[in-house]
Protein backbone atom coordinates (compact mmCIF):
# COMPACT_ATOMS: atom_id res chain seq x y z
CA UNK A 1 0.00 0.00 0.00
CA UNK A 2 2.99 2.57 0.59
CA UNK A 3 4.75 1.57 -2.03
CA UNK A 4 1.76 2.10 -4.50
CA UNK A 5 0.60 5.86 -2.39
CA UNK A 6 3.94 7.20 -2.89
CA UNK A 7 3.49 7.23 -7.08
CA UNK A 8 0.29 8.39 -6.61
CA UNK A 9 0.54 12.47 -7.97
CA UNK A 10 -0.83 14.66 -5.05
CA UNK A 11 -4.03 16.37 -4.46
CA UNK A 12 -2.11 19.73 -4.71
CA UNK A 13 -0.85 18.39 -7.91
CA UNK A 14 -4.50 17.26 -8.89
CA UNK A 15 -5.94 20.47 -7.99
CA UNK A 16 -3.55 22.53 -9.96
CA UNK A 17 -4.31 20.64 -12.90
CA UNK A 18 -8.11 21.25 -12.44
CA UNK A 19 -7.33 24.57 -11.84
CA UNK A 20 -5.32 25.20 -15.10
CA UNK A 21 -8.04 23.08 -17.05
CA UNK A 22 -10.33 25.37 -15.85
CA UNK A 23 -8.95 28.16 -16.84
CA UNK A 24 -8.51 27.61 -20.12
CA UNK A 25 -12.10 26.56 -20.47
CA UNK A 26 -14.76 28.49 -22.71
CA UNK A 27 -17.85 29.60 -20.36
CA UNK A 28 -20.88 27.10 -21.21
CA UNK A 29 -19.52 23.30 -21.64
CA UNK A 30 -22.11 21.89 -19.97
CA UNK A 31 -21.07 18.53 -20.40
CA UNK A 32 -17.96 16.96 -18.98
CA UNK A 33 -14.86 16.76 -20.75
CA UNK A 34 -13.88 13.01 -22.12
CA UNK A 35 -10.27 14.20 -21.92
CA UNK A 36 -9.85 15.68 -18.24
CA UNK A 37 -6.53 14.24 -17.25
CA UNK A 38 -6.92 15.01 -13.67
CA UNK A 39 -9.35 11.63 -13.78
CA UNK A 40 -6.71 9.62 -14.28
CA UNK A 41 -8.78 7.06 -15.81
CA UNK A 42 -9.71 9.01 -18.69
CA UNK A 43 -6.30 9.09 -20.28
CA UNK A 44 -6.60 5.59 -22.13
CA UNK A 45 -10.47 5.75 -22.35
CA UNK A 46 -11.39 9.17 -24.08
CA UNK A 47 -12.13 9.19 -27.58
CA UNK A 48 -10.04 11.78 -29.27
CA UNK A 49 -11.91 12.47 -32.21
CA UNK A 50 -15.01 14.59 -32.42
CA UNK A 51 -18.07 12.47 -32.45
CA UNK A 52 -19.47 12.27 -35.67
CA UNK A 53 -22.88 14.58 -36.48
CA UNK A 54 -25.92 11.96 -37.32
CA UNK A 55 -29.25 12.23 -37.57
CA UNK A 56 -31.23 9.84 -35.35
CA UNK A 57 -32.91 6.99 -37.32
CA UNK A 58 -34.82 3.95 -36.24
CA UNK A 59 -33.80 2.34 -33.27
CA UNK A 60 -32.42 5.37 -32.17
CA UNK A 61 -35.70 7.55 -32.22
CA UNK A 62 -37.36 4.73 -29.83
CA UNK A 63 -36.35 4.46 -26.08
CA UNK A 64 -36.90 0.57 -24.51
CA UNK A 65 -40.13 0.75 -22.99
CA UNK A 66 -40.69 -0.72 -19.13
CA UNK A 67 -43.54 -1.45 -17.26
CA UNK A 68 -44.39 -2.52 -14.15
CA UNK A 69 -43.71 -6.13 -15.02
CA UNK A 70 -40.13 -4.55 -14.79
CA UNK A 71 -40.31 -2.82 -11.48
CA UNK A 72 -41.19 -3.53 -8.41
CA UNK A 73 -42.42 -0.58 -6.62
CA UNK A 74 -40.43 -1.73 -3.50
CA UNK A 75 -37.32 -1.50 -5.17
CA UNK A 76 -37.68 2.13 -4.87
CA UNK A 77 -37.03 1.90 -0.88
CA UNK A 78 -33.50 1.32 -0.12
CA UNK A 79 -34.10 1.08 3.28
CA UNK A 80 -36.60 -2.29 3.16
CA UNK A 81 -34.98 -4.61 0.91
CA UNK A 82 -32.96 -6.85 3.68
CA UNK A 83 -34.86 -7.72 6.45
CA UNK A 84 -33.46 -5.13 8.94
CA UNK A 85 -33.23 -1.07 9.11
CA UNK A 86 -29.59 0.02 7.74
CA UNK A 87 -27.09 2.54 9.47
CA UNK A 88 -27.32 5.88 8.40
CA UNK A 89 -29.23 9.26 7.74
CA UNK A 90 -32.59 8.33 6.01
CA UNK A 91 -32.80 10.31 3.55
CA UNK A 92 -35.69 10.71 0.82
CA UNK A 93 -34.81 12.19 -2.83
CA UNK A 94 -37.34 13.36 -5.00
CA UNK A 95 -37.59 15.05 -8.21
CA UNK A 96 -38.49 14.81 -12.11
CA UNK A 97 -36.99 13.69 -15.68
CA UNK A 98 -37.73 15.91 -18.43
CA UNK A 99 -36.33 16.24 -21.73
CA UNK A 100 -34.93 19.28 -23.00
CA UNK A 101 -38.41 21.43 -23.98
CA UNK A 102 -39.64 20.15 -20.47
CA UNK A 103 -41.82 17.86 -20.73
CA UNK A 104 -42.06 15.03 -18.84
CA UNK A 105 -40.35 11.54 -19.26
CA UNK A 106 -43.31 9.45 -18.39
CA UNK A 107 -42.81 5.84 -17.01
CA UNK A 108 -39.82 4.72 -17.80
CA UNK A 109 -37.10 3.46 -15.78
CA UNK A 110 -34.50 5.16 -13.12
CA UNK A 111 -31.77 3.20 -11.30
CA UNK A 112 -29.65 4.04 -8.68
CA UNK A 113 -26.64 2.67 -7.00
CA UNK A 114 -24.56 3.68 -4.23
CA UNK A 115 -22.29 3.56 -1.49
CA UNK A 116 -23.83 3.10 2.53
CA UNK A 117 -23.43 5.75 5.36
CA UNK A 118 -19.93 4.18 6.16
CA UNK A 119 -18.62 4.69 1.80
CA UNK A 120 -18.54 0.82 1.22
CA UNK A 121 -20.24 -0.26 -1.91
CA UNK A 122 -21.80 -4.28 -1.83
CA UNK A 123 -19.53 -4.54 -5.02
CA UNK A 124 -16.97 -7.02 -4.58
CA UNK A 125 -14.41 -4.96 -5.64
CA UNK A 126 -15.02 -2.29 -3.70
CA UNK A 127 -11.61 -2.86 -1.09
CA UNK A 128 -12.65 0.86 1.02
CA UNK A 129 -12.15 -0.83 4.48
CA UNK A 130 -15.53 0.49 5.95
CA UNK A 131 -17.96 -1.96 7.45
CA UNK A 132 -21.01 -3.41 5.23
CA UNK A 133 -24.48 -2.90 6.33
CA UNK A 134 -26.09 -6.44 6.05
CA UNK A 135 -29.23 -4.30 5.88
CA UNK A 136 -28.37 -1.94 2.79
CA UNK A 137 -27.59 -3.14 -0.90
CA UNK A 138 -27.65 0.64 -2.36
CA UNK A 139 -29.48 -0.27 -5.25
CA UNK A 140 -32.80 0.79 -6.20
CA UNK A 141 -35.15 1.43 -9.22
CA UNK A 142 -38.27 3.06 -9.88
CA UNK A 143 -40.51 4.10 -13.23
CA UNK A 144 -41.37 7.58 -13.56
CA UNK A 145 -45.07 8.71 -12.98
CA UNK A 146 -47.20 10.49 -15.68
CA UNK A 147 -45.68 13.64 -14.15
CA UNK A 148 -42.15 12.25 -14.51
CA UNK A 149 -41.57 12.24 -10.87
CA UNK A 150 -39.37 9.86 -9.22
CA UNK A 151 -38.64 9.49 -5.54
CA UNK A 152 -36.35 7.35 -3.67
CA UNK A 153 -36.33 6.23 -0.04
CA UNK A 154 -32.61 5.75 1.05
CA UNK A 155 -29.35 6.17 3.31
CA UNK A 156 -27.53 9.04 2.83
CA UNK A 157 -24.40 8.09 1.16
CA UNK A 158 -20.61 8.24 2.64
CA UNK A 159 -17.75 9.75 0.98
CA UNK A 160 -15.28 7.55 0.29
CA UNK A 161 -11.40 6.73 -1.33
CA UNK A 162 -9.94 5.89 -4.35
CA UNK A 163 -7.10 5.81 -5.83
CA UNK A 164 -6.51 8.47 -8.35
CA UNK A 165 -4.42 9.93 -6.38
CA UNK A 166 -2.59 10.31 -2.96
CA UNK A 167 -5.52 10.94 -0.13
CA UNK A 168 -8.59 11.09 -3.18
CA UNK A 169 -12.04 11.31 -1.77
CA UNK A 170 -15.32 11.00 -3.71
CA UNK A 171 -17.72 13.52 -2.19
CA UNK A 172 -20.92 11.34 -1.36
CA UNK A 173 -23.01 10.85 -4.36
CA UNK A 174 -25.93 8.55 -5.76
CA UNK A 175 -25.50 7.13 -9.46
CA UNK A 176 -28.49 7.81 -11.60
CA UNK A 177 -29.56 5.82 -14.73
CA UNK A 178 -31.85 7.27 -16.94
CA UNK A 179 -33.97 6.66 -20.59
CA UNK A 180 -35.53 9.35 -22.16
CA UNK A 181 -38.47 8.73 -24.88
CA UNK A 182 -35.22 8.70 -27.62
CA UNK A 183 -32.60 6.30 -27.68
CA UNK A 184 -30.39 9.37 -28.11
CA UNK A 185 -31.53 11.08 -24.24
CA UNK A 186 -29.66 7.90 -22.12
CA UNK A 187 -28.27 9.09 -19.47
CA UNK A 188 -26.25 8.07 -16.49
CA UNK A 189 -24.64 10.34 -14.03
CA UNK A 190 -24.46 11.16 -9.99
CA UNK A 191 -26.07 13.67 -7.95
CA UNK A 192 -24.50 15.15 -5.23
CA UNK A 193 -25.50 16.77 -2.04
CA UNK A 194 -24.89 20.39 -1.32
CA UNK A 195 -22.08 22.05 0.31
CA UNK A 196 -19.97 19.14 0.07
CA UNK A 197 -16.29 20.21 0.95
CA UNK A 198 -14.52 17.94 -1.70
CA UNK A 199 -16.04 19.22 -4.40
CA UNK A 200 -13.39 21.58 -5.68
CA UNK A 201 -10.62 18.57 -5.09
CA UNK A 202 -12.69 16.03 -7.24
CA UNK A 203 -11.91 15.19 -10.76
CA UNK A 204 -15.09 13.63 -11.58
CA UNK A 205 -17.18 16.44 -10.73
CA UNK A 206 -14.78 18.73 -12.17
CA UNK A 207 -14.46 17.38 -15.23
CA UNK A 208 -17.77 19.45 -16.03
CA UNK A 209 -16.00 22.72 -16.57
CA UNK A 210 -18.62 25.00 -16.28
CA UNK A 211 -19.49 25.64 -12.67
CA UNK A 212 -23.52 26.48 -13.57
CA UNK A 213 -23.51 23.25 -15.34
CA UNK A 214 -21.68 21.27 -11.77
CA UNK A 215 -24.19 22.93 -9.97
CA UNK A 216 -26.76 21.19 -11.83
CA UNK A 217 -25.72 17.72 -10.26
CA UNK A 218 -25.89 19.27 -7.01
CA UNK A 219 -29.50 18.33 -5.43
CA UNK A 220 -30.91 20.47 -2.97
CA UNK A 221 -32.12 20.42 0.43
CA UNK A 222 -35.83 20.90 0.97
CA UNK A 223 -37.22 21.15 3.78
CA UNK A 224 -40.85 20.45 2.57
CA UNK A 225 -39.58 16.74 1.64
CA UNK A 226 -38.60 15.84 5.45
CA UNK A 227 -40.62 14.29 7.24
CA UNK A 228 -41.42 15.14 11.12
CA UNK A 229 -39.41 12.29 13.09
CA UNK A 230 -38.64 10.63 9.81
CA UNK A 231 -36.22 11.85 7.33
CA UNK A 232 -34.40 14.63 5.59
CA UNK A 233 -35.56 15.48 1.91
CA UNK A 234 -33.83 16.15 -0.97
CA UNK A 235 -34.75 17.27 -4.60
CA UNK A 236 -32.74 16.56 -7.99
CA UNK A 237 -34.47 17.40 -10.66
CA UNK A 238 -32.72 16.01 -14.42
CA UNK A 239 -32.85 17.19 -17.90
CA UNK A 240 -32.10 14.91 -20.66
CA UNK A 241 -31.11 16.15 -24.03
CA UNK A 242 -33.75 17.80 -25.96
CA UNK A 243 -36.46 14.45 -28.16
CA UNK A 244 -36.13 14.86 -31.99
CA UNK A 245 -39.29 12.28 -32.25
CA UNK A 246 -41.66 14.35 -30.57
CA UNK A 247 -41.16 17.32 -32.52
CA UNK A 248 -43.71 16.81 -34.34
CA UNK A 249 -46.30 15.87 -32.07
CA UNK A 250 -49.31 18.16 -31.33
CA UNK A 251 -48.45 19.77 -27.75
CA UNK A 252 -50.37 17.67 -25.38
CA UNK A 253 -52.09 19.64 -22.04
CA UNK A 254 -52.28 17.28 -19.61
CA UNK A 255 -49.36 17.93 -18.07
CA UNK B 1 -40.54 26.20 -25.44
CA UNK B 2 -36.53 27.58 -25.11
CA UNK B 3 -34.56 24.48 -24.97
CA UNK B 4 -33.58 24.00 -21.40
CA UNK B 5 -30.02 22.62 -20.21
CA UNK B 6 -29.34 18.62 -19.65
CA UNK B 7 -27.96 17.89 -16.90
CA UNK B 8 -24.09 17.00 -17.14
CA UNK B 9 -23.02 12.96 -17.41
CA UNK B 10 -21.08 11.27 -15.11
CA UNK B 11 -19.22 8.13 -15.48
CA UNK B 12 -20.63 4.98 -14.31
CA UNK B 13 -17.51 4.26 -12.13
CA UNK B 14 -16.27 1.05 -10.83
CA UNK B 15 -18.78 -0.10 -9.29
CA UNK B 16 -22.50 -0.61 -10.85
CA UNK B 17 -22.26 -4.16 -11.54
CA UNK B 18 -24.53 -5.16 -8.90
CA UNK B 19 -27.17 -2.42 -9.80
CA UNK B 20 -27.55 -2.42 -13.69
CA UNK B 21 -26.42 -6.09 -14.55
CA UNK B 22 -29.56 -8.22 -14.20
CA UNK B 23 -30.50 -12.13 -15.28
CA UNK B 24 -30.69 -12.33 -18.90
CA UNK B 25 -29.91 -8.91 -19.67
CA UNK B 26 -27.89 -9.68 -23.00
CA UNK B 27 -30.65 -12.03 -23.94
CA UNK B 28 -32.89 -10.36 -26.30
CA UNK B 29 -33.85 -13.92 -27.39
CA UNK B 30 -33.44 -17.05 -26.13
CA UNK B 31 -29.42 -18.30 -27.17
CA UNK B 32 -30.01 -21.32 -29.43
CA UNK B 33 -33.12 -20.30 -30.32
CA UNK B 34 -34.56 -20.66 -34.15
CA UNK B 35 -33.00 -17.04 -36.05
CA UNK B 36 -30.81 -16.09 -32.93
CA UNK B 37 -27.38 -15.09 -33.20
CA UNK B 38 -24.34 -14.11 -31.20
CA UNK B 39 -23.52 -10.31 -30.95
CA UNK B 40 -20.02 -9.77 -29.97
CA UNK B 41 -16.86 -8.14 -29.70
CA UNK B 42 -14.58 -6.14 -27.12
CA UNK B 43 -13.99 -3.06 -25.41
CA UNK B 44 -10.12 -1.87 -25.76
CA UNK B 45 -8.64 1.29 -24.47
CA UNK B 46 -6.25 3.55 -26.13
CA UNK B 47 -3.70 0.62 -25.17
CA UNK B 48 -5.39 -1.83 -27.31
CA UNK B 49 -6.27 -3.65 -23.52
CA UNK B 50 -9.73 -5.00 -22.95
CA UNK B 51 -11.75 -3.37 -20.70
CA UNK B 52 -13.42 -5.18 -17.81
CA UNK B 53 -15.54 -2.73 -16.07
CA UNK B 54 -17.35 -1.72 -19.04
CA UNK B 55 -21.17 -1.84 -20.16
CA UNK B 56 -22.55 -1.77 -23.41
CA UNK B 57 -26.40 -1.14 -24.46
CA UNK B 58 -28.01 -1.88 -28.02
CA UNK B 59 -31.18 -1.00 -29.27
CA UNK B 60 -32.55 -2.77 -32.51
CA UNK B 61 -35.45 -3.64 -34.50
CA UNK B 62 -36.62 -6.92 -35.04
CA UNK B 63 -36.19 -9.13 -38.14
CA UNK B 64 -38.78 -7.11 -40.05
CA UNK B 65 -37.49 -4.33 -39.29
CA UNK B 66 -39.92 -2.89 -36.70
CA UNK B 67 -38.35 -1.03 -33.31
CA UNK B 68 -40.54 -2.77 -30.09
CA UNK B 69 -42.29 -1.23 -27.69
CA UNK B 70 -42.85 -3.60 -25.30
CA UNK B 71 -42.07 -3.83 -21.93
CA UNK B 72 -40.61 -6.54 -20.32
CA UNK B 73 -36.48 -5.92 -20.79
CA UNK B 74 -35.79 -6.47 -17.21
CA UNK B 75 -37.97 -9.76 -16.51
CA UNK B 76 -37.73 -11.75 -19.62
CA UNK B 77 -40.61 -13.49 -19.78
CA UNK B 78 -39.17 -15.62 -22.96
CA UNK B 79 -41.77 -14.44 -25.89
CA UNK B 80 -41.32 -10.57 -25.76
CA UNK B 81 -38.63 -9.60 -27.67
CA UNK B 82 -38.44 -5.54 -26.57
CA UNK B 83 -35.40 -4.25 -28.66
CA UNK B 84 -33.37 -3.78 -26.07
CA UNK B 85 -29.99 -5.18 -24.16
CA UNK B 86 -27.67 -4.85 -21.97
CA UNK B 87 -24.30 -6.62 -21.68
CA UNK B 88 -21.46 -5.76 -19.40
CA UNK B 89 -17.68 -7.01 -20.41
CA UNK B 90 -15.89 -9.53 -18.54
CA UNK B 91 -12.35 -9.47 -17.44
CA UNK B 92 -10.84 -9.44 -21.25
CA UNK B 93 -13.13 -6.56 -22.17
CA UNK B 94 -15.76 -9.11 -23.68
CA UNK B 95 -19.31 -8.53 -24.65
CA UNK B 96 -22.14 -10.86 -25.94
CA UNK B 97 -25.57 -10.48 -26.61
CA UNK B 98 -27.96 -13.26 -28.04
CA UNK B 99 -30.11 -11.61 -30.31
CA UNK B 100 -31.84 -11.37 -33.94
CA UNK B 101 -30.34 -9.59 -37.12
CA UNK B 102 -32.08 -6.25 -37.55
CA UNK B 103 -34.09 -5.63 -40.41
CA UNK B 104 -34.27 -2.29 -42.39
CA UNK B 105 -36.44 -0.03 -40.65
CA UNK B 106 -37.77 0.69 -44.13
CA UNK B 107 -37.55 -0.33 -47.27
CA UNK B 108 -33.76 0.44 -48.89
CA UNK B 109 -32.13 1.30 -45.41
CA UNK B 110 -29.48 0.19 -43.74
CA UNK B 111 -29.58 -1.99 -40.72
CA UNK B 112 -28.05 -1.43 -37.81
CA UNK B 113 -27.89 -1.62 -34.00
CA UNK B 114 -28.09 1.58 -32.25
CA UNK B 115 -24.91 1.21 -29.62
CA UNK B 116 -23.97 2.91 -26.15
CA UNK B 117 -21.08 2.61 -24.54
CA UNK B 118 -20.41 3.49 -20.24
CA UNK B 119 -17.53 2.55 -18.80
CA UNK B 120 -15.22 3.49 -15.55
CA UNK B 121 -12.71 6.28 -16.82
CA UNK B 122 -15.25 7.65 -19.76
CA UNK B 123 -16.82 10.10 -18.16
CA UNK B 124 -20.12 10.39 -20.15
CA UNK B 125 -21.64 8.00 -22.31
CA UNK B 126 -20.64 7.43 -25.83
CA UNK B 127 -22.93 6.40 -28.90
CA UNK B 128 -22.57 4.60 -32.01
CA UNK B 129 -23.55 2.14 -34.31
CA UNK B 130 -23.17 -1.27 -35.88
CA UNK B 131 -23.93 -2.26 -39.22
CA UNK B 132 -24.86 -5.57 -40.58
CA UNK B 133 -22.17 -6.04 -43.38
CA UNK B 134 -24.46 -7.31 -45.89
CA UNK B 135 -27.11 -5.19 -48.25
CA UNK B 136 -24.17 -3.25 -49.91
CA UNK B 137 -26.13 -1.13 -51.98
CA UNK B 138 -28.17 0.19 -48.36
CA UNK B 139 -24.69 0.91 -46.77
CA UNK B 140 -23.24 2.38 -49.83
CA UNK B 141 -26.79 4.35 -49.94
CA UNK B 142 -26.20 5.34 -45.69
CA UNK B 143 -26.03 8.97 -45.02
CA UNK B 144 -23.37 8.50 -42.05
CA UNK B 145 -20.90 5.62 -43.92
CA UNK B 146 -21.00 7.96 -46.91
CA UNK B 147 -19.13 10.71 -44.97
CA UNK B 148 -16.74 8.91 -43.43
CA UNK B 149 -13.17 7.72 -44.86
CA UNK B 150 -13.34 3.67 -45.92
CA UNK B 151 -10.72 2.64 -42.75
CA UNK B 152 -13.34 4.42 -39.87
CA UNK B 153 -16.51 3.52 -41.95
CA UNK B 154 -15.05 -0.55 -41.68
CA UNK B 155 -15.27 0.32 -37.95
CA UNK B 156 -18.79 0.65 -38.14
CA UNK B 157 -20.09 -2.48 -39.89
CA UNK B 158 -19.63 -5.88 -37.85
CA UNK B 159 -17.78 -9.15 -39.50
CA UNK B 160 -20.11 -11.90 -40.39
CA UNK B 161 -18.67 -15.11 -38.20
CA UNK B 162 -19.35 -18.89 -39.61
CA UNK B 163 -21.79 -19.51 -36.97
CA UNK B 164 -23.91 -16.55 -38.61
CA UNK B 165 -22.98 -14.03 -35.49
CA UNK B 166 -21.40 -10.98 -35.45
CA UNK B 167 -18.30 -9.93 -34.41
CA UNK B 168 -18.24 -5.83 -33.34
CA UNK B 169 -15.06 -4.12 -31.21
CA UNK B 170 -15.75 -1.05 -30.11
CA UNK B 171 -12.20 0.97 -29.35
CA UNK B 172 -12.09 3.47 -27.44
CA UNK B 173 -9.13 5.39 -28.11
CA UNK B 174 -6.33 4.60 -30.43
CA UNK B 175 -5.93 4.05 -34.50
CA UNK B 176 -8.76 2.23 -35.25
CA UNK B 177 -10.76 4.56 -32.57
CA UNK B 178 -14.62 3.78 -32.89
CA UNK B 179 -16.54 6.67 -35.12
CA UNK B 180 -18.87 7.83 -32.14
CA UNK B 181 -21.76 9.48 -32.54
CA UNK B 182 -23.69 13.23 -31.86
CA UNK B 183 -27.03 14.21 -32.44
CA UNK B 184 -29.12 17.23 -32.69
CA UNK B 185 -30.16 17.42 -29.23
CA UNK B 186 -26.66 17.01 -27.77
CA UNK B 187 -24.36 19.67 -26.39
CA UNK B 188 -20.29 19.43 -25.76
Amino acid sequence: MTERTEALPSQRDISAEIVALHDAAEVGETQPRLHFPPYRSSLLRHPTKNPRPADPEGAELVAPVFGHSDVDPLEADLTVQSGGEPIGERMLVRGRVVDGDGRPVRRQLVEIWQANAAGRYVHQRDQHPAPVDPHFTGLGRCLTDDDGGYAFTTIKPGAYPWRNHRNAWRPAHIHFSLFGTDFTQRLITQMYFPGDPLFALDPIYQSVTDPAARERLVAGYDHDLSEHEWLLGYRWDIVLTGSHATYLEPEDHDG
Amino acid sequence: MAELIATPGQTIGPFFHEALPYDHDRELVPPGGAGAIRLHGYVYDGAGAGAPDALVEIRQADAAGVVPTTEGSLCRLGAAFTGWGRGSTDRTGHYWFSTVDPGPVRPGAAAFFAVTVFARGLLNRVFTRCYLPEHEAALAADPLLAGLDPGRRAGLVARREPDGGLRFDIHLQGDAETVFLTFPGHRS
